[in-house]
C-alpha cells in the first residue's frame, strides 16, 4: 500500500487506494507474479494507467515485458482453474466503477465477454475447431443474453456482416479451418463484439496477418470503435501499428511502465532511453535510410532476476551519465515530463532533452 | 520452356541484363507445382501452383529482397534456388552451372557455396546437439578440415556473429531467440558460402534484437562479400536491407526493381497497394492516409489462379485484357521490370482497352468512411 501511494503521488494522480476512480478503466499498481521452480517471475510489477471510453491505448514492448500478462489480468483470466493457484496478483483494476482483482469469480465472469472482450493473436487456436464459427458466436451471445438460438443466430449473421465477411448467411455455418487467416480474425472480432463490450483488448491482433489484411483489420477496429464508442487497448510490438491507431502509448519494459503519454509525445519527444532504442531499431518504410539501424545492445532482462534500479540500466547507453548522486540501484518512478507524459528515468530534464535533440533525433 | 519468351511481344526477361556482368544466379521460367492426390489410387487431381514461371537473376554481391503475402510462393522459391526442392520446370543456373536437376551427390559440392538461414530459430537447431556440434556440422558433412582445427574455427565463427566462444558446449535452449538466430547464421557461414538465402531471418525476433541481426548481416556482407537473397514479408526491413526487390503475387514476379525506384514509384498496382498498407510509424501522417489503397478480399487460391493477370480480381484498374492476357514482365524503365497492362507511374500499356472489369472483390480505394 505504501508503495502504491508513492507511485500515485509520483505520477501526480490524486486517486487514493480503494476509491473508485473517475476514469472508465484504471489500473493501479498491478502486480502479477508467478512462483516457479526457478524463482518468482515478476511478469508485471507495479503497473498503473487509465483509459477513457472512446480512446485507444497502445501497449508496446518486447516479448516478455508483461504486455500480454497485463491484458489477461484485466480479463481475469489468470484466476481460472488450476492456473489460479499459481499466480499472485495484487493491486487494483477498476472497470466502470467496479474493482476486479478482489471481485469474486462469478462477478468477473459476468463482466467478461459482456463489458470487456478480447481479440487474440492467433485466431486458429483461439477458436474451437470442432464447432462452427456461428455456433461459437451464438454461444458467446447467449451466455449474456436470454434469447432464443434463432435470435442469437440472426445477431451472429449481423455481426459477421458488420465485420466484412462476405455471404455471412453461408459463412455462419462454416468451421474455422474453412476461413482464411484474415477472415478468421474478422470472425473473432465479431465474436468479441457480439455483446457490445465497452472495453476491447486486442493482443497482437494483426501480427499473424499480411500487411494488406492488417490494414483491413486496423481499419475495422477503428471504425467499430467510432461506432460503439468503446475503449480499446491494443497490444503490439509494431510501432507502426500504434502510430496509426493509438491515442496514448504505454511502453513496458521488464514488467513495468517506463514511459507513457500521448502518441505524438512518445514519437516526437520520447523521454526514456528504451523508447529511443525502440525508435532507432526500427527500419523505416517512409524514409530513405542508408545508415545502419541503432539497435538496443544486449538482451531483454530475466523476469526472475530483474536488474536492480531501473530494469533497463544494463542496456542503457546513458546509465553512466551523472544524475545528481542517484545511484544505479535506485529505482526511478514515473515522473511527469510534459502534459500527461510520464517517464521513469533518472536523467535530468536538461540531460534528457539535450541527448534527445542532439544525439538521438538527428539519427532517426 | 520459359513462359515469358513464348509470350507475344514480351521482352525476353532472363536476358535483360546480359550487358551487366554475369549474374551469380540466373533463374528462367522456374516452376514448382505440388500435386494434389486423392482417392485410393492417389490419382493426381490438381496441383498447387506455388511457383509458376518466374525469371530473375541475382548479381554478385547484391542483396535481392523478395516480398509478397503469405502463399505467394516466396519461400518455395527460396527452397528451389537452394535445391531443397526439385523444380517442376524451368532452369536454375548458379555461377554458370545448370543446377536445375542435379541429384544430391551432384549438389554436394555446391552446398558449400549456397547456404540458407531459416525463419524459426527454435525449429532449425537440433535441441539435442551442442552449439559446437551444430556449427561444425557443415565441416563434417563436407569433409572439410579447416585451418587450425574444427573447434577453433567454430569459435571464430561464434565470435564473428557476436557470440562468446565459450558457448561452444551449450545447448540451444540456453539461448534467446536473437542468439539462436546468430547460431543459425554462424552455421550458414561456416563453409564461406558465396550466396546466402535467408527466409524471414528476423521476423521471429523482437525489434531491438531484429536491428542487431540486420546490422550483423550487413556487416558480414561487407566483410565476406556475400550475396544475399532475403525473403521477407516486412516491407520496412526489406527496404532497409535490399539493393533490388522482387514482388511476388500468386507464384509470379509482378515487379522487379531497384530498391529506390520501387519505393519511390511502384509501377505494379499490387506493389502500390502493398506499400500503402504498411503502417507508418509517424502519427502525424495519420491524416494523409487518403493514399491508402485497401485491397478487398483474400489472395485467390494457387490451385486455380485467375486467368490473365492474376491480380485482376483485386485490381482497381483491371480491364478486359487483364482477364484474358497475361502481361509479360517487361523492362518499362531501366532497372524496373513490371508485369502489368496498366502500370502506375508510367504510360498505359493497353490504352485502347478501357472497359473496366467489375469483380466482386475489386478494391475501391479506401473502404468506407475513413
Amino acid at each position: 500500500m505504501t508503495e502504491l501511494s508513492k507511485t500515485g503521488a509520483a505520477v501526480g494522480e490524486p486517486a487514493r487506494a480503494g476509491d473508485a476512480p473517475e476514469a472508465f478503466l484504471e489500473v493501479r499498481d498491478l502486480k502479477v507474479h508467478f512462483p516457479t521452480d526457478d524463482g518468482l517471475v515478476k511478469s508485471v510489477d507495479g503497473l498503473s494507467f487509465q483509459l477513457e471510453k472512446g480512446k485507444t491505448l497502445g501497449i508496446v514492448g518486447e516479448s516478455g515485458s508483461g504486455k500480454s500478462v497485463t491484458s489477461l489480468a484485466i480479463m481475469g483470466l489468470h484466476r481460472l482453474g488450476a492456473r489460479g493457484k499459481n499466480v499472485r496478483m495484487s493491486g487494483e483494476i477498476w472497470l466502470d466503477g467496479k474493482e476486479l482483482v478482489g471481485a469474486d469469480l462469478d462477478e468477473v465472469r459476468r463482466l467478461r465477454g459482456r463489458e470487456m472482450a478480447m481479440i487474440f493473436q492467433d485466431p486458429l487456436s483461439a477458436m474451437h475447431p470442432y464447432y462452427t464459427v456461428g455456433s461459437q458466436i451464438v454461444e458467446a451471445y447467449r451466455v449474456h443474453h436470454d434469447v432464443s438460438k434463432k435470435t442469437a443466430r440472426t445477431r451472429a449473421v449481423e455481426l459477421l456482416d458488420r465485420v466484412g465477411i462476405p455471404e455471412p448467411n453461408k459463412r455462419v455455418d462454416m468451421y474455422p479451418h474453412e476461413f482464411s487467416g484474415g477472415m478468421r480474425q474478422r470472425a473473432m472480432i465479431a465474436m468479441a463484439l457480439v455483446n457490445n463490450p465497452e472495453l476491447l483488448i486486442a493482443d497482437e491482433p494483426t501480427t499473424a496477418l499480411d500487411v494488406t489484411v492488417q490494414a483491413q483489420i486496423l481499419d475495422l477496429i477503428r471504425d467499430l470503435q467510432k461506432e460503439f464508442g468503446s475503449a480499446v487497448i491494443i497490444i503490439t510490438h509494431d510501432l507502426g501499428v500504434v502510430a496509426e491507431i493509438a491515442d496514448d502509448i504505454l511502453v513496458m519494459y521488464g514488467g513495468r511502465c517506463v514511459e507513457r503519454g500521448p502518441v505524438d509525445d512518445i514519437f516526437y519527444q520520447p523521454g526514456h532511453p528504451y523508447t529511443w532504442g525502440l525508435l532507432g531499431s526500427m527500419p523505416r518504410i517512409d524514409r530513405e535510410q542508408t545508415d545502419r539501424l541503432i539497435p538496443v545492445k544486449g538482451q531483454p532482462p530475466s523476469l526472475i532476476n530483474v536488474p536492480s534500479g531501473c530494469a533497463f540500466n544494463p542496456r542503457c547507453p546513458y546509465a553512466d551519465v551523472p544524475k545528481d548522486g542517484i545511484t544505479r540501484t535506485e529505482r526511478p518512478e514515473l515522473r511527469e515530463v510534459g502534459g500527461r507524459h510520464f517517464t521513469a528515468c533518472h536523467l535530468s530534464q536538461e540531460d534528457r532533452s539535450r541527448i534527445w535533440n542532439e544525439e538521438i533525433a538527428p539519427k532517426l | 520452356m520459359s513462359e515469358t519468351e513464348t509470350r507475344d511481344g514480351a521482352t525476353p526477361v532472363g536476358k535483360a541484363s546480359a550487358e551487366d556482368e554475369k549474374p551469380l544466379l540466373k533463374v528462367e521460367g522456374l516452376v514448382k507445382h505440388f500435386p494434389i492426390k486423392k482417392g485410393l489410387l492417389q490419382r493426381q487431381v490438381g496441383a498447387v501452383k506455388a511457383v509458376d514461371g518466374i525469371d530473375f537473376e541475382v548479381r554478385r554481391g547484391e542483396t535481392l529482397g523478395v516480398v509478397g503475402e503469405s502463399g505467394c510462393g516466396k519461400s518455395t522459391m527460396g527452397r528451389l534456388i537452394t535445391r531443397l526442392l526439385e523444380p517442376s520446370g524451368g532452369k536454375i543456373e548458379f555461377d554458370g552451372t545448370d543446377i536445375t536437376h542435379l541429384n544430391t551427390a551432384g549438389m554436394r559440392p555446391l552446398r558449400r557455396d549456397v547456404q540458407m538461414i531459416f525463419q524459426d530459430p527454435y525449429g532449425s537447431l537440433n535441441p539435442r546437439h551442442t552449439i559446437g556440434t551444430i556449427v561444425s556440422a557443415p565441416f563434417r558433412l563436407q569433409g572439410v578440415e579447416p585451418e587450425g582445427g574444427v573447434k577453433k574455427e567454430v569459435q571464430r565463427l561464434l565470435e564473428l556473429v557476436g557470440l562468446s566462444p565459450e558457448h561452444y558446449n551449450r545447448y540451444p535452449h540456453e539461448f534467446s531467440g536473437g542468439q539462436r538466430q546468430r547460431i543459425g547464421i554462424a552455421r550458414a557461414l561456416a563453409l564461406k558460402p558465396r550466396m546466402v538465402v535467408a527466409d524471414e531471418p528476423v521476423s521471429a525476433l523482437d525489434v531491438s534484437i531484429q536491428a542487431q541481426v540486420v546490422n550483423l548481416m550487413d556487416d558480414l556482407q561487407d566483410e565476406l562479400g556475400l550475396t544475399y537473397v532475403i525473403i521477407a514479408h516486412d516491407l520496412s526491413v526489406v527496404r532497409h536491407v535490399s539493393d533490388r526487390i522482387a514482388v511476388m503475387y500468386l507464384g509470379k514476379i509482378v515487379e522487379l526493381a531497384d530498391r529506390d525506384a520501387l519505393y519511390a514509384a511502384p509501377m505494379h498496382p499490387y506493389t502500390k497497394a502493398l506499400l500503402s498498407a504498411v503502417p507508418v510509424p509517424d502519427p502525424r501522417r495519420r491524416g494523409a492516409k487518403s493514399e491508402r489503397i485497401l485491397l478487398k478480399g483474400d489472395v485467390p487460391s494457387p490451385i486455380a489462379p485467375p486467368s490473365g493477370c492474376r491480380f485482376h480480381t483485386r485490381c482497381w484498374k483491371a480491364t478486359e485484357i487483364c482477364k484474358t492476357t497475361e502481361p509479360p514482365l517487361a523492362a518499362l524503365k531501366p532497372g524496373q521490370r513490371v508485369a502489368c497492362h496498366h502500370p502506375e507511374n508510367f504510360e498505359d500499356q493497353q490504352p485502347q482497352d478501357t472497359k473496366a472489369v467489375k469483380t466482386e472483390a475489386t478494391a475501391e480505394a479506401p473502404a468506407k468512411e475513413k
